[in-house]
């Protein structure tokens, strides 16, 4: 797929945008080399890569460029499958998936699945982008941010930037992660385009197609939830002295040594939200599934069933309300209740007993 | 999720065993199906692995593929599944009753009546879950571009004309499957979770097994830790006990047996090409190996092993694929037996009657020679299916409330319908000149419908017509309502069709044979910035196969398309180019 360096991507990329930018050249486009030593240096490169190709005005190809993004105030590194740089200066996030594209569409959900990781790719870009913005009026942060890791370099740069605002940006994780984007919104936004390249197999063979996907449903989505996530230290000092989820790994880096027992206790400790939802993505699933539904909780069952039950919470609860064990019959909930408990015993009497019941045509009348 | 079904997944919960999520079969059931079990390779998102395909439960056809990734055996996979499937599909062609349809004239556009065939029964296809839904679509999608040799004398790999004929009617009833209420094909999960109600979340009841085990646990055991059981029990194997209902696999079966099983074959497969060549070079004949009798005799013998070899090699691959389909197919099956102890719907024959409408008019359409489908609906097309499901939808909701007092309670308890004891019959009539009778009844009943003054209610009646009223008050635990229709056009009303004090009846808030919204225009009269003509009118005639049902569809397109199928022709799809890593 990127065995050309990536030219067939751009290619691909240029002819979906239709925008009247130049067409890459018949040739190898350019294609930076980001290597370099651990997640800092890898992201430092990225950024100072893209600088320059930015710079050059020419589309570039960035293959599997490292980003930073703070999450719950700690640098959490990305790594998308690629970057690529337009003429104009352009940011551009591509995503590269397995699951065919027949006829110009793909599984709904699998996209979305796609869409959402790729904004996270974008809202990286952007806060980048917010630095890069500063960094252009000033070439000399962007070289001496190369070399440093990414707590140390916007320490560094602190001092030099305008008003020092970069350095509370970055390192400040906890203030809404909108914020860069949105303080440059003329820049950054722009610079960063909010379409992503999804690139999948055509129908049934696997050469590459690709379609624009926008991405900003999902851009706000993740930036709330970002904004709403509480603080690492916060999280880690809700749990009981000495908590650790270390397997404690043996020298083939394979091999658990930790005891089972003392590693459940360890995740028992943590509050888990569990809903069916989670059995698709996580491995922990069926392990808070069987802790939920031991415990009775409602959520067993799906995450939507909450709404309609007010405040009881638990499967027991629910059936004493309906039952009229339980519960105060002035509760809207426990009245619904109750009349559904109604309502369907009354329907499966008249199902039983006869089933074509006194209104001829309308089986339905119980 | 209503409340009423809430509900019973609570008691599920509560007690490990499944309820009633139905009174009645609200889907068709053949008393034939086609069933369709297929598996796909891991990592080749749709490559064909195997399949068990069949009418019988006892003798299901096996078709594997022993290298998924070798082109010649997936295209012999899917002409062998056109065998086995285009058959069933075809045989429903023939037997045909009369039956009137209203279709626009072609020179005065007005609607007359033709009289048309309509097929007296249709296919129906089983498989086990929405992805194989899914998959069905995706084969459909693959096999009725297919080249025959016949088209296409120049084609690489031509493929027998049953191949893109059995795609054609894959996409139909893909398509068909959007229809809420239709039954050409279904998944069985998606029938089973209608109508029974497990403890357990909408997206565990995707696992037919578990589904089935909440269903109807093995004696002794509950739903629940039956379920249980089937989602993650595995052998002393490390495999599944009861594999996914597919078409993925089960990853571990993948690593531990499958891999190394055509890893086998594909060796084998080597030997044989490398004895071949090996008896080759070595044939006297050719010169280049001093001519010894003995060496031309291992060299049959090592040819002779490396054949058995490959056969049994490929035995292993199908018996392996077998294992991990044959728990599915039963399990379909399983599904089928439980269904059909549910007594059918009153109005399950009716939507029936529309699949068989749908299915009469693609078979109509292969039989005049018409293109395959297109890759993408045109825009007038996609409105009409669009239109054509919001009024199955509806028409789907009236009909289940009506056939089944479940689902009626839970249109009651979402104050949609009220059902109750006539207490008082009053006798009203209208003031015109010939008075019409307007009873009016009292109801009581502890509903609380959502009703405003003169709003519209609807009433089914004995011989299946809808009786009309008007609501009038609420009065203390009881409702008034005026009959406005239905009792005939006499004077005094026909006998049983104003109920009697006593009687238990049922009123409907929505109407009880919901029709679409307003009309689509004709495909001429469209404007281009909705797929109107010119170009559009050629693809639309090819898409004229909405896979929706009945009638009212085809009406508007039908003549468009006698007039343009030439240029249909031309306009139709270009096949898929062939290239080397093709995976379907
Ligand atoms: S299953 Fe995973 S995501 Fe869900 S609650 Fe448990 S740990 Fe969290």
């Amino acid at each position: 797929m990127k065995a050309d360096g990536g030219a067939e991507l751009v290619r691909l990329l240029h002819e979906r945008l239709g925008d009247g930018s130049p067409a890459p050249g018949p040739g190898p486009v350019a294609a930076p080399d980001l290597t370099a030593a651990g997640p800092e240096g890898r992201t430092a490169r990225t950024e100072l890569a893209l600088r320059e190709a930015t710079a050059a005005g020419e589309w570039a190809f960035f293959d599997h460029p490292m980003l930073a993004l703070s999450v719950a105030g700690s640098p959490a590194y990305l790594e998308p499958d690629a970057i690529v740089v337009h003429p104009d200066g352009g940011w551009t996030v591509v995503e590269i998936k397995s699951f065919p594209m027949v006829d110009g569409s793909a599984d709904a959900a699998k996209v979305g699945a796609a869409a959402r990781q790729a904004a996270v790719y974008v809202l990286a870009l952007g806060e980048l982008a917010g630095r890069h913005t500063d960094g252009e009026e000033r070439p000399g942060g962007a070289a001496r941010a190369a070399g440093d890791g990414l707590a140390d370099r916007t320490a560094a740069r602190g001092p030099e930037g305008s008003g020092g605002d970069a350095a509370d940006r970055t390192a400040g994780g906890a203030q809404a992660p909108g914020g860069p984007l949105a303080d440059h919104a003329a820049g950054a936004a722009e610079r960063v385009r909010h379409r992503v390249l999804l690139v999948c197999p055509k129908d049934f063979s696997n050469t590459p197609t690709a379609e624009l996907v926008d991405v900003r449903k999902q851009l706000a989505t993740t930036r709330r939830q970002l904004s709403r996530l509480t603080r690492i230290e916060a999280l880690a000092a809700a749990l009981p002295e000495g908590t650790t989820f270390d397997l404690r790994l043996s020298e083939d880096g394979r091999t658990a040594t930790r005891p089972v027992e003392e590693l459940l206790a360890a995740v028992e400790s943590v509050d888990a939200a569990y809903a069916p939802d989670c059995l698709a993505v996580c491995e922990l699933a069926f392990h808070c599934r069987e802790r939920t539904r031991a415990a009775g909780a409602v959520e067993s069952l799906g995450r939507g069933v909450r709404g309609e039950l007010g405040d009881l919470t638990t499967v027991e609860a629910v059936l004493a309300a309906a039952r009229g064990e339980a519960g105060d019959a002035g509760d809207p909930a426990v009245e619904a209740l109750r009349r559904a408990a109604a309502l369907r015993s009354e329907a499966l009497a008249a199902a039983s007993y006869g089933g074509r019941p006194v209104d001829g045509g309308a089986a339905g009348c119980g | 999720m209503s409340l009423i079904t809430t509900l019973a997944r609570m008691e599920a919960a509560g007690d490990g065993h499944a309820r009633p999520g139905a009174t009645v079969r609200h889907r068709h059931l053949a008393e034939r199906p086609l069933v369709l079990v297929p598996l796909t390779t891991a990592g080749e998102a749709g490559a064909p692995l195997g399949a068990l395909v069949g009418t019988d439960r006892e003798a299901p056809r096996l078709l594997v593929v022993a290298q998924p990734r070798d082109r010649d055996l997936r295209f012999a996979f899917l002409a062998d599944l056109a065998d086995a499937m285009l058959p069933y599909f075809e045989a429903y062609g023939d037997d045909v009753e009369a039956a009137e349809r209203s279709e626009a004239d072609p020179e005065t556009g007005k609607k007359v009546k033709v009289e048309v065939e309509l097929c007296a029964d249709a296919p129906q296809l089983l498989v086990p879950s929405a992805a194989g839904v899914e998959y069905v679509r995706l084969l459909g999608r693959s096999m009725r571009f297919r080249r025959t040799a016949e088209q296409d004398p120049d084609t690489p790999y031509p493929a027998p004309p049953r191949v893109p004929l059995l795609g054609r009617w894959l996409t139909h009833i893909g398509e068909r499957a959007r229809v809420p209420g239709s039954s050409l094909l279904l998944a069985m999960t998606q029938v089973l979770a209608r109508h029974w109600t497990t403890g357990q979340s909408n997206l565990e009841d995707q696992h037919l097994g578990a589904l089935l085990a909440w269903i109807d646990p093995p004696p002794g055991t509950t739903g629940a830790e039956a379920a249980l059981r089937a989602e993650l029990a595995r052998g002393a194997d490390g495999l599944l006990t009861t594999p996914p209902a597919g078409p993925a696999t089960d990853p571990a079966f993948d690593n531990r047996r499958l891999a190394p099983a055509i890893a086998r074959y594909d060796a084998a497969r080597a030997e044989v090409l490398d004895a071949a060549r090996g008896r080759f070079e070595g044939d006297p004949g050719a010169g280049t190996v001093p001519p010894e009798a003995s060496g031309a005799g291992s060299a049959r013998a090592r040819q002779h092993a490396a054949h058995e070899a490959l056969r049994a090699a490929e035995r292993e691959v199908r018996e392996l694929v077998a294992s991990q389909l044959r728990p599915t197919w039963d399990a379909v099956w399983h599904g089928v037996d439980l269904l059909r102890a549910l007594p059918e719907g009153g109005r399950v024959a009716d939507r029936w009657k529309r699949d068989r409408w749908s299915y009469t008019a693609h078979r109509d359409r292969v039989r005049a020679g018409e293109p395959p489908q297109p890759k993408r609906d045109d825009a007038v097309t996609a409105a009409q299916k669009l239109s054509a499901r919001e009024t199955a939808q509806a028409q789907l909701d009236a009909q289940e409330a009506l056939d089944d007092p479940l689902v009626m309670a839970g249109r009651r308890l979402a104050g949609e319908a009220f059902a109750g004891e006539v207490s008082e019959v009053l006798m009203t009539y209208t003031e015109a000149k010939v008075p019409r009778p307007r009873p009016l009844l009292t109801i009581r009943t502890e509903d609380r419908p959502y009703l405003e003054e003169h709003a519209k209610v609807y009433r089914a009646l004995a011989d299946g017509r809808t009786q009309t009223g008007e609501f009038v008050a609420y009065e203390p635990g009881a409702l008034v309502v005026r009959v406005t229709g239905g009792m005939g056009r006499g004077k005094t009303p026909e006998p049983g069709s104003v109920p009697d004090k006593g009687d238990r009846v049922c009123w409907t808030l929505f109407e009880h044979a919901p029709r679409g919204g307003p009309e689509l225009p004709d495909p001429e009269h469209t404007p281009w910035t909705h797929g109107g003509p010119p170009v559009a009118s050629g693809a639309g005639a090819g898409g004229a196969d909405t896979g929706d049902s009945g009638p009212a569809p085809v009406r508007a397109f039908e003549p468009a398309a006698a007039a343009v199928a030439p240029v249909a022709a031309l306009a139709a799809d270009q096949p898929d180019p062939v290239t080397s890593e093709d995976f379907l």
